[in-house]
């Protein structure tokens, strides 16, 4: 009895911690989208009036509304998505080779290469992210370099641009592409690409056909680690980005922070949340598909 | 691939040749497989046995191309398999874990190797349901890898080793990972097959039982050698060393000097059987050490006054297994002796513990060994 009670509380446990730090949080910015910007504190209207005829729902879509009419929302989520997944795809081309390296090097080195992975997490993000600003500058080191070399004759233009954008996004996010791919392929039993090419297969074959199918996993695990995160990216397109690379992050930065249009920020998280779980089904469907 | 293999004038090669081949994984190391040389002609099944680091797992994959030889060679037909890689080689692995890909259906699985071949379409699906009918998995064609038992996983990777037609299969611990009782049908099942699709079959084993009930051919490895080679008869009836005979089957083995020889017959004092016994043998120098190794179904039980061989003992326990039941039994000098007796003989004369019982054995019934 109580041990059958014991193991329903260990259960419990995450459900409870969903629903007090996401399902609670995200209901709360639920109901602020549909509530009218007041000036006050707080700055909107509550979602349930009570006064001398009792209570009375108001419910206000104009948040919605106006995320729908005006172009500046969808730009900025079709940006948020086309960033995050030319960067995504990017973090997998690198990211493959770096994991399958890894895995493939001698086991008292792995450990070692697993850790330069994560090295970067030492220091803070921001401070990262900014320290690409001194990178890419007109005469930041890169320019200079190539400059010294003769490469170029002026400097490139390397900031405040979608370069920059992704530069930031694939270096911030990597490690979360390589260590499920790491996981995945360490897996990976040797004997399989043994019995692939005793029946026929050369290497680039039985990598086509033996390992990439069975990193599936691997690759949509990292993948939405990374795409999921960096379509609400905001420090990268804030400090790297320019005028012509709005992204979601960055606008719903600018309603909460900048105009105190709380119900509208609300509005801006709740769709981008909406839009993050078409491809969470998508890849859902995809592993079920490959294990079934 | 190209000159050597072709120049030489081929002497009249067998199926499988290898050539004094040695295999060293560190250099300057032990060696795993140290200077084999061996024939195997077309059609054998033929078995690797020996106990674990022997040195028979390495030598397969010699043969597989997964490992390269440091020395010596290894010819199919003829065609010499220096720096042929695997996935050119005519040989096809059965691999111990099976290694069977899990993202593919059985059918899938088998038609692997065909797909690699580009045959077409067609023939694809009929080789790949000729093969899985021969393992006799035809209704279970489109389940994955983990929706198989055991058995049937083991039938779908030989099947896999099948269908490209290889001139040569490996088999590695093909039954290891079966159940006992499953292990001893699909003995019988996997000499069916292989008679019936008439390709060589190279087997590695460290169960003997496995190796005698299985193989046209036998060699019995140690240490990366060939210590014995011959059928299975041959090594359990005339086992060449004390090793073979203790690793074939049990064995009871006395250490002894030759006194003499008489008529075909070597006269060897034993201390340990306290007498002397006589064993059918070529002559050897008096004073030679030796060992006399008996097996344990080859002695008997209360003889007649006047045979030959007699040893004095007392029943210390026994172990029934069914058929026949195996006996320990304490010499007069303190020598352990195992004696089987199948049930019959057993029914006429059941045996206690601290019994006194007196045994023998025909001459004919021992093997002479090198100390």
């Amino acid at each position: 009895m109580s041990a059958a009670f014991r193991r329903r509380a260990v259960l419990a446990l995450p459900y409870l911690w969903l629903v007090l730090l996401f399902l609670v949080p995200f209901l709360i910015s639920l109901k602020i989208s549909f509530a009218d910007s007041v000036i006050g504190i707080p700055p909107y209207t509550p979602l349930v009036e009570t006064g001398a005829g009792g209570w009375r729902l108001h419910l206000g879509f104009d948040s919605y509304r106006r995320l729908v009419s005006d172009d500046l929302y969808a730009v900025a989520y079709l940006n948020a998505i086309k960033f995050a997944g030319v960067s995504t795809l990017f973090c997998l081309l690198l990211g493959y080779p770096l994991a399958y390296g890894i895995v493939r090097a001698p086991r008292r080195y792995r450990n070692l290469l697993l850790l330069l992975v994560i090295l970067p997490f030492w220091t803070s993000f921001l401070i990262r992210v900014y320290a690409w600003i001194g990178l890419l500058n007109e005469n930041g080191v890169i320019n200079n370099a190539l400059l010294a070399l003769g490469l170029i004759d002026r400097p490139l233009t390397l900031l405040n641009n979608a370069f920059a954008i992704y530069v930031g996004i694939v270096y911030s996010y990597l490690p979360f592409m390589v260590l499920p791919l790491y996981a995945q392929l360490e897996k990976l039993d040797p004997a399989l690409l043994e019995a692939a090419a005793d029946l026929g297969c050369r290497p680039w074959q039985a990598f086509l056909r033996v390992t990439l199918p069975l990193s599936l996993p691997g690759i949509a695990a990292g993948g939405l680690l990374v795409f999921i995160p960096a379509v609400g990216e905001f420090v990268i397109p804030d400090l790297l980005g320019g005028p012509d690379t709005l992204m979601i992050g960055k606008v719903l930065w600018d309603e909460f922070f900048a105009n105190h249009d709380w119900p509208m920020a609300s509005a801006v998280a709740v769709a981008m949340l909406v839009l993050l779980l078409v491809p969470m089904g998508v890849m859902r469907r995809l592993l079920q598909g490959e294990s079934a | 691939m190209s000159a050597p293999a072709a120049a030489a004038p081929a002497p009249p090669t067998s199926h499988l040749r290898i050539e004094d081949v040695v295999k060293r994984f560190a250099p300057g190391g032990a060696a795993a497989v140290d200077g084999v040389s061996l024939d195997i002609e077309a059609g054998e099944f033929f078995a690797l046995l020996g106990p674990s680091g022997c040195g028979k797992t390495t030598l397969l994959r010699l043969l597989a191309g997964f490992e390269t030889p440091d020395q010596g060679r290894i010819l199919i037909d003829g065609a010499d398999m220096e720096g042929v890689p695997p996935y050119r080689r005519p040989v096809n692995m059965m691999f111990q874990s099976y290694a069977l890909f899990p993202h593919m259906t059985a059918a899938e699985n088998v038609a692997f190797g065909l797909r690699q071949d580009r045959l077409p379409r067609a023939e694809i699906a009929a080789r790949v349901a000729a093969m899985l009918d021969l393992v006799k998995l035809g209704h279970l064609a489109r389940r994955k890898p983990h929706q198989l038992s055991g058995g049937e996983r083991q039938r779908v990777a030989l099947a896999r080793a099948l269908a490209q037609e290889p001139k040569l299969v490996l088999l590695d611990e093909p039954l290891a990972a079966l159940d006992r009782k499953l292990r001893e049908e699909t003995r019988f099942e996997l000499v069916r097959i292989q008679r019936r699709v008439g390709i060589t079959f190279l087997m590695v084993t460290h169960d003997q039982e496995e190796a005698m009930s299985m193989a046209t051919r036998i060699a019995v490895m140690s240490a990366g050698r060939i210590v014995q080679l011959g059928t299975p008869q041959q090594i359990y009836e005339a086992p060449a060393s004390r090793f073979v005979a203790d690793f074939i089957g049990g064995v009871n083995l006395f250490a002894g000097r030759v006194v003499g020889a008489e008529r075909g017959l070597l006269r060897v004092d034993c201390a340990e059987a306290g007498a002397q016994l006589l064993v059918e043998h070529a002559a050897l120098a008096p004073g030679s050490d030796v060992a006399v190794a008996v097996r344990p179904e080859k002695i008997t039980l209360t003889p007649e006054p006047e045979a030959r061989n007699r040893l004095e003992g007392r029943v210390l326990g026994a172990a029934y297994r069914g058929e026949a039941s195996t006996y320990e039994v304490e010499l007069a000098g303190g020598k352990l002796l195992r004696v089987t007796l199948t049930n019959t003989q057993r029914t006429i004369r059941p045996l206690a513990a601290g019994q006194a019982v007196t045994l023998a054995f025909e001459p004919a019934a021992a093997v002479v060994l090198p100390p």
